[in-house]
């Protein structure tokens, strides 16, 4: 973990920018540090997701946007139901994470694949898939070895059906991705 | 009373459990459930991950084929999948996100009077059960009653959070769970880690997070005296349940050999429903034990009954 350093440039459109796509007002922030007290992800993260809320403030980008805690932030929003002055502190996790990805700043390329894998998944078929999507992060990322641990009982059990559901609008889902992605270009 | 139902992904794979005995739990409660029409994945976290516009999208298209059903809400098991669909839908109250939405649809989303999307309320089906249906006649409905055994419940994060969204139970300290459990029949302990999260889904790109936070969990309801979990999410089960020999070794615990079940389960037990709403077989860790207490309990309580009213009868004549 690296402390906020307040001599670097300043960006404060960046904090502008932040604002706009979040909803939220950052300069509300007096820096409690509830927000990482509750945090199930603070024993996992490069930086505190009080610290990267000051480092926003301050404007400083890349403080902000490069981080891992970006990708293990769990959406709990356990931050955000307890922020006294009312933030939505995961909105912002959520913002900042779409910031670093277009920047090209993605800090944990196996998480990111397990998403892609996900929703890769939910295009071409229409729902999800568990198997489907831990076969094809694997192979992806050649990680995730962890979850062959749990696959005799999850087969055992029958909890992993190996013939995935093809939905009929699967080629109208697909085309929400589709515009999804030529909006994004 | 008639809702549109959503299924989610997982019920038809992990959580079959779940699917069956919330199927069968609302039958028995008169709540009328008609599938959505080819719905499709919600995303999940992955989903809004990634954008929150796409998330919106899938979102709307569930919520405009739930349209088809003539009901006036929509109702799902999952907590992440109602988490999506009631953030999508509210979202969507402004015009400008709507507008960038539609752009991702085949055809846009009505349109209501404040310019926003004019689309249904998604519901959890534990909110529903808790809205519709008071703890007095639950208890009035149950023939099998849980003995007194000792449980927890563990909401997860995303039943009553963010609190505004999800407009339901308390975003710290949740009691809906709690009060069905009561009227069941179990004694239910106070717990603390009513809404840690449980590492979600982080288990598949790696399952030292779900294993460090479950553990943690687990280990906080066996030192509390539960004999068992009680959730009401299918990805919490799986952290908690699936994943529990694994999160006791990653949080260097003996292993905890607590059953964890769905609360649709516990009531499909206590309505004396058959076998087939409850799925207990599709548990791991094996609740074969418990019930057999519950069961020893009830003989118990039965034969002093018995013994009770023989004895006031004979000393009647
Ligand atoms: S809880 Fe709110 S005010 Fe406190 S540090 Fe976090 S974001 Fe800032
Ligand atoms: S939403 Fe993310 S940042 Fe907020 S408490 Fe949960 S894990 Fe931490």
């Amino acid at each position: 973990m690296s402390n906020t350093r307040l001599d670097q440039a300043r960006d404060l459109d960046f904090k502008r920018q932040v604002e706009k796509e979040s909803g939220q007002n950052l300069s509300a922030c007096y820096q409690c540090g509830k927000c990482t007290a509750g945090c199930p992800g603070a024993q996992f993260y490069d930086r505190q997701v009080s610290q990267i809320m000051r480092a926003v403030q301050m404007g400083l980008k890349e403080e902000a946007l490069k981080n891992r805690s970006l990708w293990l932030c769990l959406s709990c929003s356990t931050c955000s139901s307890r922020c006294p002055n009312g933030i939505d502190v995961a909105a912002v996790m959520e913002t900042l994470r779409s910031m670093a990805r277009r920047e090209g700043w993605v800090q944990d390329r196996p998480i990111e694949s397990f998403w892609k894998a996900f929703l890769d998944t939910v295009k071409y078929t229409g729902r999800s898939y568990e198997l489907g999507v831990m076969a094809d992060f694997m192979g992806r990322t050649l990680r995730g070895w962890g979850n062959v641990e749990i696959a005799p009982q999850a087969l055992l059990k029958n909890k992993m059906p190996f013939v995935p559901s093809l939905i009929h609008g699967r080629y109208e889902v697909a085309r929400i991705f589709t515009r999804y992605a030529e909006k994004r270009r | 009373m008639r809702f549109a139902y959503y299924p989610g992904c997982s019920g038809h794979g992990s959580s079959v459990e779940y699917e069956a005995s919330t199927q069968a739990v609302c039958k028995a409660l008169g709540m009328e459930l008609v599938e959505v029409p080819d719905w499709n994945c919600c995303g999940s976290t992955p989903a809004h991950s990634v954008s929150h516009e796409l998330s919106a999208a899938l979102a709307a298209r569930n919520l405009m084929q739930a349209g088809k059903t003539g009901c006036d809400c929509m109702l799902t098991p999952c907590p992440s999948c109602s988490s999506n669909l009631k953030m999508g839908r509210h979202r969507m109250q402004d015009p400008d996100f709507k507008a960038g939405v539609d752009e991702l649809l085949d055809e846009p989303t009505p349109t209501a009077e404040n310019g926003g999307a004019d689309l249904m309320e998604t519901y959890s089906v534990l909110q529903a059960i808790t809205e519709n249906v008071d703890a007095a006649s639950i208890a009035s409905r149950v023939i099998r009653p849980l003995e007194g055994i000792k449980v927890v419940c563990y909401y997860g994060c995303l039943l009553s959070r963010p609190a505004e969204v999800a407009k339901f139970d308390d975003p710290e300290n949740p009691m809906a769970l709690d009060n069905i459990m009561k009227a069941l029949g179990a004694e239910v302990l106070p717990f603390a880690m009513k809404t840690e999260c449980c590492g979600a889904a982080m288990g598949i790109p790696d399952v030292n997070i779900p294993g460090t936070l479950s553990g943690r969990i687990l280990d906080a309801a066996k030192a509390a005296g539960a004999q068992a979990v009680v959730t009401a999410c299918p990805l919490c089960h799986m952290n908690l349940e699936l994943r529990q020999r694994q999160a006791a070794r990653i949080s260097g615990k003996e292993f905890f050999g607590l059953p964890v079940f769905y609360y649709t389960q516990l009531l499909a037990y206590a309505f004396g429903l058959p076998e087939e709403a409850m799925r207990f077989d599709k548990l791991t860790v094996n609740p074969a034990p418990l019930l057999g207490m519950i069961a020893a309990r009830r003989d118990e309580r039965m034969a002093a009954v018995i013994e009770n009213n023989r004895k006031s009868a004979g000393a009647a004549s």
